[in-house]
């Protein structure tokens, strides 16, 4: 802006500042490289991904296509800090404004990152013996807060709704998940992932086995969480699924042809 | 329970670059960390690469040849735990610190009652009063899920997976804000260990403990630490969250470690 450019008017300004808002980078990958090294298979080198420049801004679901096996899971893995880059920065817009670099962070920024800032829906529930379904939905939401009654009973009961929508029936929601079906297992999985409002969620294959029904709530919550201005990354099974959510596509075989 | 500020700036323990060794065999070789309040390190890796070194090392009971420990002090202070004085350390190691040992014999007294092990602390601290002493202790044992009807037995009669809940009763019922565990779970049944997993677990969360656990069991790590750190042969070979470390092992041993075991 030089000297001479006009005051904008306080419409414009707001105008401007909007545009801002809805341009907010949540996200953004660059030059991101992913390769194991298998020390005790001879050294063997795999190269997953190469060279990945990504950004991803606030109210957008990036859907990663490509056949399995190019890396689609640990694109996500990388943005949730589950697995190390080789090399590239990963940068993460957090829920108090500032910006993370995951390739430099430490755990304890880490863990706060994931408390507050990235959600990420894994395949399956990895399950916490003794805990009843309906707390292992309603945790996330008592890590931050104090363990009084009223907030615990609160958080119980923003997790009876969303076990609700997703046809859990009632008679299980005070049993440990550890002997329900595989979709049951899913849909809690689902449940305790976005419970908790944060402002990146990370998908892999959350519909991989629900049913219709179950299919649409997960795309209900998936564009209630766009709406209140969320940055969705996911992969879908369902051509359908993903179409339903997408507001961009990214093929991710693009990452693999540079060595 | 109020809970201390994520954004504390200061570590409640640091370690820097701490050395032992017994003779010319190295023990531990060169260990840095800092634990912030809250967080739960686990410790792995196979008999013999310093683990246990290290617990007693950063637990001030046994002096390393080189290097600082420091506890965050109620003044706010980084204090070396070496420099203190043998009353100090007494203090902190019956109040604000807790070390719940593997062998469960090492850490209570097997000839007095249940009730007294949970009280013992607390009397140390000044608390002279029978009843409100008797009635912490039921409390306690509750929590622990000791049956408080078994208050007047010693821990003699009590079964192993008992033996090292009263043991952790013992150690919380001061409050601690760290306690050192050196592999709490081993020796015990599978059902057994899972229960005092999840009890460990919900009292580490509820009371905002920090906790450096050593064990050679890398689902208890999974399920219990946000940290690993791996030992071998007394070097800390990797160190991370513990699902980065377990998920993307990225040291030769961890990985062996990782892949040599049944899903951890």
């Amino acid at each position: 802006m030089t000297l001479n450019t006009p005051i904008p008017s306080s419409w414009c300004l707001r105008f401007y500042n909007l545009e801002i808002e809805s341009k907010q980078m949540m996200l953004q990958l660059k030059k991101v490289t992913k390769q194991f090294t298998l020390h005790n298979q001879h050294g063997t080198e795999l190269n997953v991904l190469n060279n990945v420049d990504m950004r991803v801004e606030a109210g957008e679901c990036v859907v990663l296509d490509g056949p399995s096996g190019m890396g689609k899971s640990t694109l996500l893995k990388l943005i949730y800090a589950n697995y190390r880059a080789t090399s590239g920065e990963i940068e993460v817009r957090q829920a108090d404004g500032s910006v993370l670099e995951l390739t430099k962070a430490d755990p304890r920024e880490l863990i706060r990152m994931r408390q507050h800032t990235v959600g990420y829906v894994s395949q399956f529930l990895r399950v916490i013996p003794r805990v009843s379904a309906l707390d292992v939905v309603a945790e996330p939401l008592l890590e931050d807060s104090s363990q009084e009654i009223s907030a615990i009973e609160q958080a119980r009961e923003i997790a009876r709704r969303l076990l609700t929508r997703l046809h859990i029936p009632e008679r299980l929601w005070e049993l440990p998940p550890a002997t329900f079906s595989g979709g049951e297992q899913q849909r809690i999985n689902i449940a305790r992932n976005m419970i908790k409002p944060r402002p990146i969620l990370l998908l892999d294959e959350p519909t991989a086995s629900l049913d219709a029904a179950n299919t649409q709530t997960v795309i209900d919550l998936i564009h209630e969480a766009l709406a209140r201005g969320a940055s969705l990354v996911g992969i879908f099974h369902d051509t359908h699924v993903g179409k339903a959510v997408a507001t961009r596509h990214i093929d991710v075989t693009q990452f693999r042809s540079a060595k | 329970m109020t809970r201390p500020a994520l954004n504390t700036s200061k570590p409640l323990l640091r370690v820097a670059n701490i050395y032992k060794s017994y003779g010319a065999r190295v023990a531990l070789h060169d260990a840095s960390f800092d634990l912030w309040p809250g967080e739960v390190m686990a410790v792995v890796g196979e008999s013999g690469s310093g683990k246990t070194t290290l617990l007693n090392a950063i637990a001030g009971r046994n002096r390393p040849d080189q290097g600082i420990v420091e506890y965050l002090n109620q003044e706010n202070q980084l204090q070396n735990i070496y420099d203190m004085t043998q009353a100090q350390q007494r203090l902190l190691a019956r109040t604000e610190w807790g070390f719940v040992h593997q062998n469960s014999a090492d850490g209570l007294r097997m000839d007095v009652s249940a009730g007294a092990n949970v009280g013992e602390r607390l009397m140390g601290l000044g608390e002279r009063n029978y009843g409100k002493l008797r009635q912490t202790a039921e409390e306690w044992l509750k929590r622990v899920e000791i049956d408080p009807t078994r208050i007047d037995d010693t821990p003699r009669t009590f079964s192993g997976g008992m033996r090292q809940r009263l043991q952790i009763a013992r150690n919380l019922v001061t409050q601690p804000r760290l306690v050192f565990m050196d592999e709490p779970t081993s020796g015990l049944d599978v059902s057994v260990q899972a229960r005092l997993l999840d009890l460990l677990r919900q009292l580490t969360r509820k009371m905002h403990l920090a906790v450096v656990i050593v064990t050679h069991d890398l689902a208890v790590a999974r399920l219990l630490a946000h940290r690993l750190m791996v030992m071998q042969r007394g070097v800390v070979v990797e160190a991370g969250l513990t699902d980065q470390v377990l998920d993307d092992p990225q040291h030769p041993y961890t990985q062996l470690l990782v892949s040599s075991v049944l899903q951890p």
